[in-house]
This record gives structure tokens, C-alpha cells and sequence, in this order.
């Protein structure tokens, strides 16, 4: 690994390390198990159902589906995004928390709450996929267990503020750091964005799963829940973005372009990830068509701060490319340090979520999303941004994150570095024929192998989907095998083991203007865009709450 | 792009090179979003609105769907009331004449489904409470099968109907069959 030995700064304290080890520890612990389905699914795409021999462990293609989603999708993310941003917090304000007992509870509670999702989702008494959709019935527990699993992230959260204000009021007048700063203001946009799936459970799931009221509400229920689903991504996005503008330029040698403008990003990130979430309902009947339009508009407008990072990423690359000898309009990308794995595999990221940025648009435009709305093109597109985008950089970052944390040397940067080209290929492959499939008109969350009306064309777009899934699978396991050893390793030489790469900005951030290191403004902003986006169809859909369809468990 | 030269006063500090990406990004979000709007608004080319509701528990004793199936309600104009319910589709088979221009609307008794008739712009999420409605022209003779796109238990990957478009329609063929 090139990156420096040095010791520069802060240092992240002994107890603290631990204690962000644990969350990543419950991270990779539940995204090895998470994915073990994922070759399972794919290969019933091929017609070979491995689901018969493994039962009664697990019942069915759904079980495997739900679990699979719920433990990568929700899990993985939410505990390897509360570890990192404890880190970017406490190395970046260069103190520790100011409330340590605070967020061992809310670890805890997060612990918890993945046990108590994950009885119910073992014994098949919660097959109702990673989105929960009403009237399909889970048992209490599952709804609980997520309940106790947001909670503690909150919980977590309130911690990061805490520190944040008060390493403020000892530091009047300078630019907060920028890693801290993010991590702050994705923990600020979460807090605000899952109101809505809270909402959902507390006052219609968890009372109807224990019987308290007969019935629910679904087309209500969606609507809460996409409230959060779509700030959902962006919390699993933004801790990437966050390694890409505030850590990749160190690594790769060189320093962040612009400052100023990657708090402007940041901060347009909360203003538009909340009031979009229509746009996964453009299908949906309950919604006036107007609202859908409405949505679709602002979700455009999450397209411009997805340009300006994707604008401030490559230059900040290109400029520390160039500062070691790199040139050329293209040829700089050459002198990118491509024999670190931590580095190759978060450009990889960068290059499949370039992919998934142009699907999106697709998804985002209102009437053309009508041709890929629940078909595989979904799960394919998601897969370039939560499972590439996210889990690729995710796995780059835990290639410095894991030997800095633990004291060791990362067992095989080699191996890491075939790691990250597995996925890569594997994803692409995978993806792409999703997508393809997708525009044919194949239903997601469908086991294909066994769906009568497929025709005979999809066969090799089905195929592609078993051999990039299976690719996919191989490269957790390397993955996984590789963060084991690098935990089970002797102790390191301490030159020997990566510091936090923490990038400067090529200007000072003293320069940068204050309203963009500000909370009030940009607060008040979203509040208000969210009242104006949401609040006439909340009101109309609670006003005409109709809680008569009973439902169902699967 | 080299270092900039050192200033002293607060400022965004834009590089002209990101000033321009900008500008053009701004202008292919506007670009985007205005051709979609034509092909809304112009072209007609809509997503499903909020129509009426129904109680999911008694919508099959009376009303439109008490007898799902196709009505003809003006020459070459039908309405389609289709159920879904796990794990079929009522009726299973819709039978209209090419050219024929159809209303589909579509609810459900039990739980969450999807409605899409294959290569065509129909595309529903069906939602118990709630009708589903959009329409469509169907100028190619051929079978389009309608397939249910959200999972909706265990039978979920069977579920699925057809609509047949038929030169004319012979006469035990009018108003589509029901199981």
C-alpha cells in the first residue's frame, strides 16, 4: 500500500478503535451472510433452484431474497456507515466523542435489533422482502427489530451532533473539517429521512402485526415508507462520496480541488434527497399524477450536486495524478496509484456508479420510467449504486480501515487488489444483463427459472445474470477471507500500519464562504422544501386514512 | 489546472473549468426534464393518477368488479376491469379487436400486486384500497401477456393473464373470458 506511514494529527484513541472495529465487525459478519443467497437467486435465473436442497433450513427463493436484502441492503450498510462516520468524526474534530456511553447504547440497541429482525426472518415468519409492503404480514418481531435498529442509529447519530457542536462553540469561526463535517451532515439528513419509515411502523405495522388495530392502510404505507426509501440510498451514499472527495485525493497523492464546492454538494444532498420520494411511486394510484411531475423535477435537481462530485472527484484525482508525474488530457489516469487496493477499488466504484447515475436518470423521468418500473432494471441499477458505488468503496475503505483499526498489516494487498477486479467484472456482467432483461419486460423479484411467460429470448440475459452473480459471490468470499486474516494477523510494526488518509484542500478552507459551513440556513431550507413537497399529500392521505385491507401473511 | 494563486478574501473559488461543467449540466437537467414534460404533456404519454377507491373486502359484491371482465362502451372502445389476487388475474384472458382502444382498471382484494402488459406503455403498481387505471391503444395483432411485477407470496412468479388482439372478434370471444 502506498499509503503513508506518518502519523499526522489526531489520533484516534485505543477504545475508540474498538469500538468502531465492533461496527464493522457486525458489518462484514452480516454481509457474508447476506450474500451467501445471492448466488442462490441468481442461479434460479438459470432454472438450477438450489433453494430444494437446502431446505428446511430456508423455505423459498423469497425467504433467501428477503434475507438478502435486508442483511446487505440495510445491515451492512447501516453499521459499516455508524462506524465510519464515528471515525471521520473524532479524527477529523480531533477529539473524541462527547458522549461515549451514549453511543455504546445505541450500538447496542442496533445489535440488538438486527437479532431480533433476524429470529423471524430465520423461521420464514417475515418473507415480505426488504421493503415490507403491506398488507403482506411479518411477524411483530421483524418490525421491532428494525424499529431498534433505527433507533440506535439515531441514537449514534445524536452523539456526532453533540461532539460536532460542541468541538464548534471551543472553535468559533473556523471552517469545521470537511470529513467531519459530511459525516455530520449525512447523520443530520438520516435523522430527519427515516421520520417517515418510523412513522410507518409505530403508528400502522408494529400495532397491526400484534393485533392491536385490524388493519392497515397500503397505498399510506408506501408513501411513508418512500419518504425515507429514497434518502435511504443517499445515507448509504454519501459516507462514499465522503471517502471520494475528503480521503481518495490523499491516497492517490494529491489534494481535494475545491472545498467550497464539495460542501455545496454535501449540502444540496440534504436539501433534495428527502422531497423526491414520489418518484419510486410514479406507478402507484393513490398519488395525484401532478405531485409525480412535482417529484420528478426535484429529483433532477439531485442530478446537479451528482455532477459537481462527479466534476470535483475526477479533477481533485487528476491534480494529484499530475502532482506525480502524470499527463495528458487522459494519460494522468495512468499515473493514478493502481497497484493500491483501497485506491483501484474505489475508482471501480466510481466508474460502475457512473452507470448507474445514467440508469437513474431513466428512473428519475417520469413517463419513461413506465418502460423499467418494477423489472429487473431496478435491482440491476441498484446494484451499480448500493452494491458498487457503496459496497466497492465500502471494501476499498476497510482495506486501510481494518489494518488501522486493529494494529495489523492487511493480509494480502495483492489478493485485495484481484478482490476489487472480481467485483468489477462480475457487476458489470451481472448488471448489464439485468438492465437488458429489465427492458424486456422482466418483473423483478421474481424467480425467472420457474415464471411461466418468460420466452425463450431471455435465456442468455438470464444466463449472464447466473455467472456475474456467481463471480459476485467469489469475490465477497475473497473479501471476507481477506478482512479475517488481516483480524487474525500478528500485531504490525506501527510504521507498518495505514494512518487515516485525510486529504487537504488544494485552497485553504478558511476561504471557503461561510454559509457554507453553516447548519441554520440550509436546515430551515429543507424543512421548508420537505413541507412543500410532501405536506399537501400527507395531509390528504392521512385525512383519508382507510384502514380496511387486513392482509396476509405470506 | 495548477494551484491558484493565493487569495485572502472568502470566495467560492470556482475554476472556469467547473464554472462551464456547471452551466452544462444545468442545461442537460433542463433539456431532460423539458423533453419528458413534452412527452407528458405533448404526447400524452402519463403515469397512472389517483382515481376512485374501493374497500378491498367488498369490492367483488357490487360495482365494476363484482364482474371483472371486458366492456365494450363505445365501437372500438372497451373498459378492463381486472382483479388481481393471489395468485391470478381475473379474467385470465382479454380478447379485443386490433385498433380496439382499452381502459384497464385494475384493484386488488388481498394484497400488493404489479400490472404490465408486456411491450406496451402499461405498467401498474396495484394497491388494495385502490384502483389502478391507465389506457391504451393496441394497433398490433399478437399476444401480450400482462404479468404480475411485485411480489405478492409464494405464487407470486405464476401469476399471469394475456390480452389477445384478434383481427375481429368471433362472437363467443366478446367481453373476454372468465374463470
Amino acid at each position: 500500500m502506498t499509503i503513508s506511514a506518518e502519523r499526522t494529527g489526531y489520533q484516534v484513541t485505543p477504545e475508540d478503535k474498538k469500538f468502531i472495529g465492533w461496527h464493522i465487525f457486525v458489518a462484514i459478519a452480516s454481509l457474508l451472510v447476506g450474500s451467501l443467497f445471492g448466488p442462490l437467486q441468481a442461479l434460479e435465473f438459470s432454472g438450477l433452484d438450489l433453494y430444494q436442497y437446502i431446505a428446511p433450513l430456508l423455505e423459498n427463493y423469497y425467504q433467501g431474497l428477503t434475507i438478502h436484502g435486508v442483511l446487505n441492503a440495510l445491515v451492512w450498510t447501516t453499521f459499516f456507515i455508524v462506524g465510519f462516520t464515528y471515525l471521520t468524526t473524532v479524527k477529523g474534530l480531533g477529539r473524541s466523542l462527547a458522549t461515549p456511553r451514549l453511543n455504546r447504547f445505541g450500538f447496542w440497541t442496533m445489535v440488538v435489533g438486527v437479532f431480533t429482525t433476524a429470529v423471524p426472518l430465520l423461521i420464514g415468519e417475515a418473507t415480505v422482502l426488504f421493503t415490507f409492503y403491506p398488507p403482506l404480514k411479518a411477524s411483530w418481531a421483524f418490525y421491532l427489530g428494525l424499529t431498534l435498529v433505527v433507533v440506535g442509529s439515531w441514537i449514534e447519530g445524536w452523539g456526532f451532533i453533540l461532539t460536532f457542536r460542541a468541538w464548534r462553540k471551543d472553535n468559533p469561526g473556523v471552517r469545521s473539517p470537511f470529513i467531519a463535517f459530511a459525516g455530520v451532515i449525512n447523520t443530520v439528513m438520516w435523522q430527519i429521512a427515516t421520520l417517515g419509515v418510523a412513522v410507518l411502523i409505530l403508528t400502522m405495522l408494529l400495532p397491526w402485526s400484534l393485533g392491536i388495530i385490524e388493519a392497515t392502510d397500503p397505498q399510506l404505507a408506501r408513501t411513508y415508507f418512500w419518504f425515507t426509501g429514497h434518502p435511504l440510498v443517499y445515507f448509504w451514499l454519501l459516507p462514499a462520496y465522503l471517502s471520494w472527495y475528503g480521503m481518495l485525493p490523499k491516497q492517490a497523492g494529491g489534494k481535494l480541488f475545491s472545498d467550497s464546492l464539495a460542501r455545496l454538494a454535501f449540502w444540496l444532498f440534504l436539501l433534495l434527497s428527502i422531497p423526491v420520494g414520489f418518484h419510486h411511486q410514479f406507478v402507484d394510484p393513490g398519488v395525484p399524477s401532478g405531485w409525480k411531475f412535482i417529484h420528478a423535477g426535484l429529483t433532477y435537481g439531485v442530478f446537479f450536486p451528482s455532477m459537481l462530485t462527479a466534476f470535483t472527484v475526477i479533477a481533485s484525482l487528476e491534480y494529484s495524478a499530475k502532482q506525480n508525474g502524470g499527463k495528458g488530457v487522459f494519460g494522468w489516469m495512468k499515473a493514478l496509484p493502481w497497484r493500491d487496493a483501497s485506491v483501484t477499488a474505489q475508482l471501480l466504484a466510481g466508474i460502475l456508479f457512473f452507470f448507474g447515475g445514467i440508469g437513474g436518470i431513466v428512473n428519475a423521468s417520469y413517463n419513461i420510467n413506465t418502460v423499467i418500473h418494477n423489472t429487473t432494471w431496478v435491482p440491476g441499477h441498484f446494484h451499480l449504486t448500493v452494491a458498487s458505488a457503496v459496497t466497492l468503496s465500502f471494501m476499498g475503505i476497510s482495506f486501510w480501515l481494518v489494518p488501522h483499526l486493529t494494529g495489523k498489516k492487511l493480509h494480502s494487498p495483492k489478493l485485495a487488489l484481484a478482490q476489487a477486479w472480481v467485483w468489477f467484472v462480475g457487476m458489470l456482467i451481472f448488471s448489464n444483463a439485468m438492465h437488458v432483461l429489465g427492458l424486456l419486460g422482466a418483473p423483478r423479484r421474481t424467480p425467472l427459472g420457474q415464471a411461466p411467460y418468460v420466452p425463450e429470448e431471455w435465456s442468455g440475459h438470464l444466463l449472464r445474470v447466473s455467472i456475474g452473480g456467481t463471480i459476485l459471490f467469489i469475490s465477497v468470499l475473497m473479501y471476507v477471507y481477506l478482512m479475517w486474516k488481516t483480524m487474525r494477523g500478528p500485531k504490525a510494526d506501527p510504521e507498518d500500519v495505514p494512518d487515516i488518509p485525510v486529504a487537504e484542500s488544494i485552497r485553504d478552507p478558511q476561504l471557503t464562504p461561510a454559509w457554507l459551513d453553516n447548519f441554520k440556513p440550509w436546515m430551515i431550507a429543507t424543512i421548508a422544501l420537505i413541507l412543500i413537497a410532501y405536506g399537501p399529500q400527507l395531509i390528504d392521505q392521512i385525512g383519508n386514512i382507510q384502514l380496511n385491507s387486513p392482509g396476509i401473511s405470506p | 489546472m495548477t494551484d491558484k494563486p493565493t487569495q485572502t478574501k472568502e470566495s467560492m473559488g470556482v475554476d472556469p473549468y467547473e464554472r462551464n461543467w456547471m452551466i452544462v449540466s444545468i442545461f442537460i437537467l433542463v433539456l431532460f426534464f423539458g423533453l419528458v414534460t413534452a412527452a407528458g404533456f405533448a404526447l400524452g404519454i402519463q403515469v397512472p393518477d389517483a382515481e376512485v377507491r374501493v374497500d378491498p373486502q367488498t369490492l367483488e359484491d357490487s360495482g365494476p368488479f363484482a364482474n371483472p371482465g371486458l366492456r365494450e362502451i363505445a365501437p372500438g372502445e372497451y373498459e378492463a376491469y381486472v382483479i388481481s389476487r393471489q395468485f391470478l388475474f381475473q379474467p385470465r384472458e382479454l380478447v379485443v379487436p386490433v385498433g380496439s382502444t382499452v381502459t384497464i382498471y385494475v384493484t386488488a382484494p388481498d394484497v400488493q400486486h404489479g400490472f404490465k402488459i408486456q411491450n406496451t406503455n402499461i405498467n401498474m403498481q396495484i394497491v388494495p384500497g385502490q384502483v389502478s387505471k391507465l389506457t391504451y391503444t393496441f394497433e398490433e395483432i399478437g399476444e401480450f401477456p400482462y404479468i404480475c411485477t411485485e411480489y405478492c407470496g409464494l405464487g407470486h412468479a405464476a401469476m399471469f393473464g394475456t390480452v389477445q388482439v384478434v383481427e375481429e372478434l368471433e362472437e363467443e370471444e366478446e367481453g373476454g373470458s372468465d374463470e
